[in-house]
């Protein structure tokens, strides 16, 4: 991608659920190209920063750029897909009845995804190509054929990642990819998402220092509803207000 | 990778051999025991199980439409009974205009209305005259119902068990509606006397011979629709849908149209089996339409294990033929039965009888072992 500026643009959005701030007045920017990492304690806003981005939550107040001069706020979650924004949900959100391959093909980026179309619709060559393609940076080759439901923990979060870069997204969106994974799955993660991070920009939510000091460039921490640092780990880590808000919560490693 | 898919599907497009041994039996088999052998043959289909079975497989095309809607897509309806019933009433009322003068008061109009002192024919009961139209609006009267209706719920989000309960709600409604007089079908008595149709007399076993042949190709053609429909991406979004809606949100669907579509389907397939319903068994009231008959229906698709076609068609003949057995000796004992048959179903055998058969199936092996193993360790 050669455009420049940013995909993401969040400018004083709040988020009030009865009174409580979900985001407060959050200025929030992605450039292309950008792997961006955000943390924060439970509660800071993380999860709701994506609802908005991907429309199942409507701010009261603030606008959501996406691209150039898309305004998000007001679209439906479907018209946002279309845009080029793909989710990847904290628990894994699979087809559990279908097989990988299945799983796959339904996420595929196409021209209609209308009753008829996809009722008559068949695969060519070219998209059969892409989901092996996918397959192959997901790692599940081996696992094609077997019914989603009965993969791993850690399959079944590589297969949604599969599943939202097959929508050939601009911006894809990660809550938590690793929570629950073992050690092994966690690195292998961070390198799934470090490649895709060549040909997307990529936010992730994530807890795991461990998993942000190996993937993140730029960090965002969120604190009640509002950016309070942003740069790279080690000045993030060394930020006193974070510090302060970790401290007695989770241990920020030095 | 890709060239392994293929191969796949190949294998799974092809029509089981079950399919064309049940329509071997259903279409060719039964009509010449029927037929053939002399009436005191034990070999004999009777004419009367022959039109039983005509029943039976229109009940079966209900419960393939209700194991799409439900077994495929998750969405429990609990009014199937409506949609079966507009095409029996559609298809009954064309039946009463056909009996004309033949009927008890020797009016041209139906029994019940000059019951009724009604003087003149309804004016909605005009173009029933025409069996084209009451063949069409026996299909399109259900349909048109369902997509208003499914407009209106999956555009309002109505999921679950809210869904489940106002489709039970309006079978309760249109209970009330055709029982009544003032809606001119025949009250609480429904529509029965029927005469003929196209000429045939519906007392003639030759004409419930060619009734059955039409249900069973009629079925034949349902299985092949359902079947083409899951097998299709379509069919793969409703599984989707009933596993994960809001990833099939997220990956660019409409969920909403996916379920307006299938509910449609399932209320033409119940009008379809409702239209051939009728002129089979003579009578339809509002007691085949209503709150029981619609939750009827659910429990035929669970016992024969819904999310398989199969099952649906199993579990509709199988609860019927249970029923028409039992009723015999235990008749004040059936809905015990069949409400007991439900919870077992549900707690027990969640896949049916098409589950439990897979279930032998798979466990055979290991259960042959263990018995080899056991019986010598007795011995010694």
């Amino acid at each position: 991608m050669t455009d420049k500026g940013s995909i993401i643009y969040l400018e004083g959005v709040t988020v009030d659920y009865d009174g409580f701030k979900a985001l407060n007045n959050l200025n929030f920017i992605v450039d292309y190209n950008e792997l961006r990492v955000v943390i924060g304690p439970n509660g800071a806003g993380k999860t709701t920063l994506l609802d908005v981005i991907c429309g199942k939550t409507k701010p009261a107040a603030g606008r959501v750029i996406f691209g150039k001069d898309t305004e998000l706020i007001g679209k439906r979650e479907d018209e946002i897909v279309k845009l080029g924004i793909g989710r990847k949900f904290q628990a894994p959100s699979i087809y559990a009845n279908l097989t990988v391959w299945e799983n796959l093909d339904l996420s595929l980026k196409r021209l209609s995804k209308g009753v008829f179309p996809t009722l008559l619709g068949s695969s060519t060559q070219a998209e059969r190509i892409k989901i092996g393609d996918a397959l192959e940076t997901i790692g599940l080759n081996d696992v094609a054929q077997t019914r989603a439901g009965s993969l791993s923990h850690g399959q079944k979060q590589w297969l949604e990642i599969g599943m939202v870069i097959l929508q050939d997204p601009s911006l894809l969106l990660v809550d938590e990819p690793v929570a629950g994974m073992t050690d092994e799955e966690t690195e292998q993660t961070g390198m799934l998402l470090q490649s895709l991070a060549e040909k997307h920009a990529i936010v992730v939510i994530e807890h795991d220092m461990e998993f942000v000091r190996q993937i993140a460039r730029i960090v965002t921490v969120l604190h009640e509803g509002t950016v309070i640092c942003e740069g790279p780990v080690e000045k993030v880590q060394a930020d006193d207000r974070v510090r302060e808000i970790y401290l007695g919560r989770q241990k920020v490693h030095a | 990778m890709s060239e392994n898919h293929e191969l796949h599907l190949r294998e799974r497009g092809d029509i089981g051999m079950a399919f064309w041994v049940t329509g071997f039996v259903l279409l060719v088999l039964l009509p010449l025991l029927n037929v053939l052998p002399p009436e005191d043959s034990w070999l004999h289909f009777s004419d009367f199980s022959l039109n039983r079975f005509g029943k039976f497989l229109a009940f079966a095309i209900v419960a393939l439409g209700l194991d799409l809607i439900w077994g495929y897509t998750g969405i429990l309806s609990l009014g199937q009974g409506v949609f079966f019933g507009l095409g029996a009433y559609c298809m009954g009322m064309h039946l009463m205009l056909t009996i004309g003068k033949e009927s008890v008061y020797g009016s041209e109009l139906p029994d019940f209305m000059v019951w009724n002192q009604v003087k003149e024919l309804p004016f909605f009961w005009k173009p029933f005259y025409s069996l084209p139209v009451a063949l069409l609006g026996a299909i399109l009267v259900p349909t048109a119902f369902a997509l208003l209706f499914g407009f209106l719920a999956f555009r309002s989000r109505i999921k679950g068990v809210y869904f489940a309960i106002i489709t039970q709600a309006t079978a309760l409604v249109a209970w009330l509606v055709f029982n009544r007089n003032e809606t001119n079908l025949g009250g609480t008595n429904g529509l029965t006397d029927f005469k003929q149709l196209l000429g045939f007399r519906l007392s003639e076993p030759g004409t419930q011979r060619a009734l059955y042949v039409l249900t069973v190709l009629c079925l034949g053609g349902a299985y092949l629709l359902c079947r083409w429909i899951i097998r299709s991406r379509a069919g793969k979004v409703l599984i989707a849908v009933r596993d994960s809606e809001q990833r099939v949100v997220f990956s660019g669907y409409t969920p909403a149209n996916y379920k307006l579509f299938v509910f449609v389907v399932a209320a033409a397939l119940a009008g379809l089996a409702g239209l051939l319903y009728v002129p089979q068994v003579g009578i339809i009231t509002p007691a085949q339409i209503g709150v029981l008959p619609s939750l009827e229906m659910v429990i035929w698709v669970a016992v024969g294990g819904r999310g398989t076609l199969a099952g649906a068609v199993l579990g509709a003949v199988s609860v019927n033929l249970g029923r028409s057995v039992l009723t015999n000796y235990f008749p004040e004992l059936w809905p015990f039965i069949l409400g007991g048959l439900f919870v077992t179903v549900v707690l027990l055998f969640p896949d049916g009888l098409v589950g439990v058969g897979r279930r032998i199936g798979e466990q055979w092996p290991h259960i042959s072992r263990r018995v080899s193993f056991i019986m010598p360790a007795t011995k010694g």
